[in-house]
């Protein structure tokens, strides 16, 4: 009983919260691209770089507090300066908005051309980013690092494994939470946010039912970087901030949003937990956990690991190439590409 | 004084040739006008006029007396006209109540009395509520859109081929819908190809060929008159 609580917890520790906390990220991430995509009508390939934009003005904002000596005791100060953060790329994106996709909007150019647009504003974004913080990675975190530590485990359960939870973990899935409930209770109860449906629905029944479809655009960009910005900001708090990471979220990101169905929020949430827990469950070691789960003799000796984690954006290749195949319009019958 | 009026109305879509040629359309308070006509007579063409996605070379269109030829399609809806397009007339994936919603957007009093009137009219979109506008019927996915349009308390209600694509029991009901509409003091244009049946409900008709008035005159008088039978009405 005693090992497989003790491989229960190395699982949990391992995989299920690191799954967990990456998922509740790529969630946050793929609802920008889904939002965009269902009120715009394009796949925003920027969506990676507005994260790391989005960080960038959190770090910036972080380390200007912090050398006021301003801090949040226990959470890291980066929480404090997340407002900002989103206002600069709400401001950032609108700016996009009226001096690149407007022109192509009242073009009523296709989707395609969007792409290729929102392509061009993404070297641009990530050229900011590095002439704003550099090319370097960058740790920001401070306060308690962890949320459960192991030492309070072990004393609490008493087994020899411990399961360890950061306060960075603990922060990304309680703020997800948060966020997701609340981007679904504005889309299902309020008028602007049933208008946001109703325009992604059907534009022009939404222009004869008088519903304004410059201010519609506008929500979904201030949507978009708020949850662009603090799905950034926690993936850097989690992991550290890295410039290219951002950028190589950009796969899992779309792979969430196809898996879920595009255009569909619930889709892309669920796509996102899909992406990340198969990611880490393919790329763990395994070795450990069956150690205590067999018996002795048949013990592995290698580390059971189906796939090294240079490969981890492989899986999401995989899993979108399955997808595309077999069911394109995704798990919540989106719209195909 | 006719309540809503399109004089002479000559023009077609952005640059493009003209497809109305002088065309004359009326249609007055708790009366239903209706037009009918070969296929590319301009039928659709002249409805949209009034709702001004049209560029009118010549004409005018007046609204109780007011002239809103000029008027943008947006702030027409605010005056009181509203249009139910043939197809994806409804938000598929929001729920009838949803939909209704919607068609109120731009009202800021409390329009549950209006909401209450449309589910008296149509009992079937009270039992569906809850229920997705794209999983209805043809007949039911109708009286959802003309719900959603008359929910922004329009004085005018401009329906595109309201019975296409819906089955010949659920048309004759379409239409017994529409003469309660007209009953509450709107006035209804609509154009239609089911042109016997349509020109029986209406107060007027209109045939339209190559975008000028063939024959008008009340929808019964149409129906008598021996050439409308046989060149539009098939005998």
């Amino acid at each position: 009983m005693t090992d497989f609580l003790n491989a229960l917890v190395v699982f949990a520790n391992f995989v299920f919260i690191p799954a967990l906390t990456y998922g509740c990220q790529l969630a946050l991430g793929s609802l920008g691209v889904t939002m965009i995509y269902s009120v715009l009508r394009f796949s925003n390939f920027a969506q990676g770089e507005t994260m790391a934009f989005g960080t960038v003005i959190t770090i910036m904002m972080t380390w200007w507090l912090q050398s006021l000596g301003v801090s949040l005791g226990p959470l890291p100060t980066a929480l404090l300066a997340l407002p900002v953060g989103i206002l600069v790329t709400s401001w950032l994106l609108l700016a996009t908005d009226r001096y690149v996709y407007r022109y192509y909007r009242t073009q009523r150019s296709k989707s395609i051309t969007f792409v290729m647009a929102s392509l061009g504003v993404m070297f641009i974004m990530n050229g900011l980013v590095r002439l704003l913080l550099g090319p370097n990675d960058q740790n920001f975190a401070d306060g308690e690092r962890f949320f459960l530590t192991a030492d309070a485990f072990r004393a609490w359960s008493g087994l020899d494994e411990a399961l360890v939870i950061r306060t960075s973990q603990a922060l990304t899935i309680l703020l997800a939470l948060i966020l997701v409930g609340l981007l679904f209770w504005f889309l299902q109860r309020t008028k602007t946010g049933k208008a946001m449906r109703a325009y992604a629905d059907n534009e022009n029944l939404a222009l004869l039912s008088g519903i304004n479809p410059d201010r519609i655009v506008r929500i979904t960009w201030i949507i978009t970087a708020a949850l662009a910005t603090v799905a950034g900001v926690l993936y850097g708090l989690d992991k550290g901030y890295k410039p290219l990471a951002y950028y190589n979220l950009l796969l899992p990101i779309f792979a969430a949003v196809i898996v879920g169905g595009i255009g569909k929020p619930i889709g892309a949430v669920v796509g996102g937990f899909i992406i990340a827990f198969s990611e880490v469950i393919v790329t763990y070691a395994y070795k450990k956990v069956l150690t205590y789960l067999l018996p002795p003799d048949l013990a592995p000796d290698g580390l059971v690991q189906l796939l090294s984690t240079e490969y981890k954006f492989a899986v999401s290749f995989v899993i979108l190439v399955i997808v595309l195949l077999v069911k394109p319009t995704g798990i919540f019958k989106g719209k195909v590409l | 004084m006719t309540y809503l009026v399109g004089e002479n109305l000559t023009g077609g879509y952005g640059s493009g040739p003209s497809i109305l040629n002088g065309c004359n359309i009326s249609v007055d308070k708790g009366e239903i006008a209706v037009i009918v006509g070969p296929n590319g007579a301009g039928k659709s063409t002249a409805m949209k006029s009034f709702l001004g996605l049209l560029n009118l070379k010549e004409g005018k269109v007046t609204l109780d007396g007011k002239d809103i030829t000029h008027l943008a399609p947006q702030a027409r809806i605010g005056e009181g006209i509203a249009f139910v397009p043939q197809t994806e007339n409804v938000f598929v994936s929001m729920t009838v109540e949803e939909n209704l919603e919607m068609g109120a957007f731009l009202r800021t009093d409390d329009y549950q009395d209006t909401m209450g009137q449309i589910y008296d009219l149509f009992p079937i979109l009270k039992e569906k509520r809850y229920q997705l506008a794209g999983q209805l019927s043809g007949g039911q996915r109708q009286q959802v859109a003309v719900g959603r349009a008359m929910m922004t308390k329009p004085t005018v209600l401009l329906l595109d081929e309201p019975t296409a694509g819906v089955s010949p029991i659920v048309m004759d009901e379409l239409f017994d819908r529409i003469l309660e509409v007209k009953s509450t003091g709107m006035a209804v244009l609509m154009v239609e190809q089911n042109a016997r049946q349509a020109l029986e409900i209406a107060d007027r008709g209109y045939v339209l060929v190559m975008g000028e008035n063939k024959h008008t005159g009340s929808g019964q008088a149409l129906l008598a008159d021996p050439i409308v039978r046989k060149s539009f009405l098939g005998g």
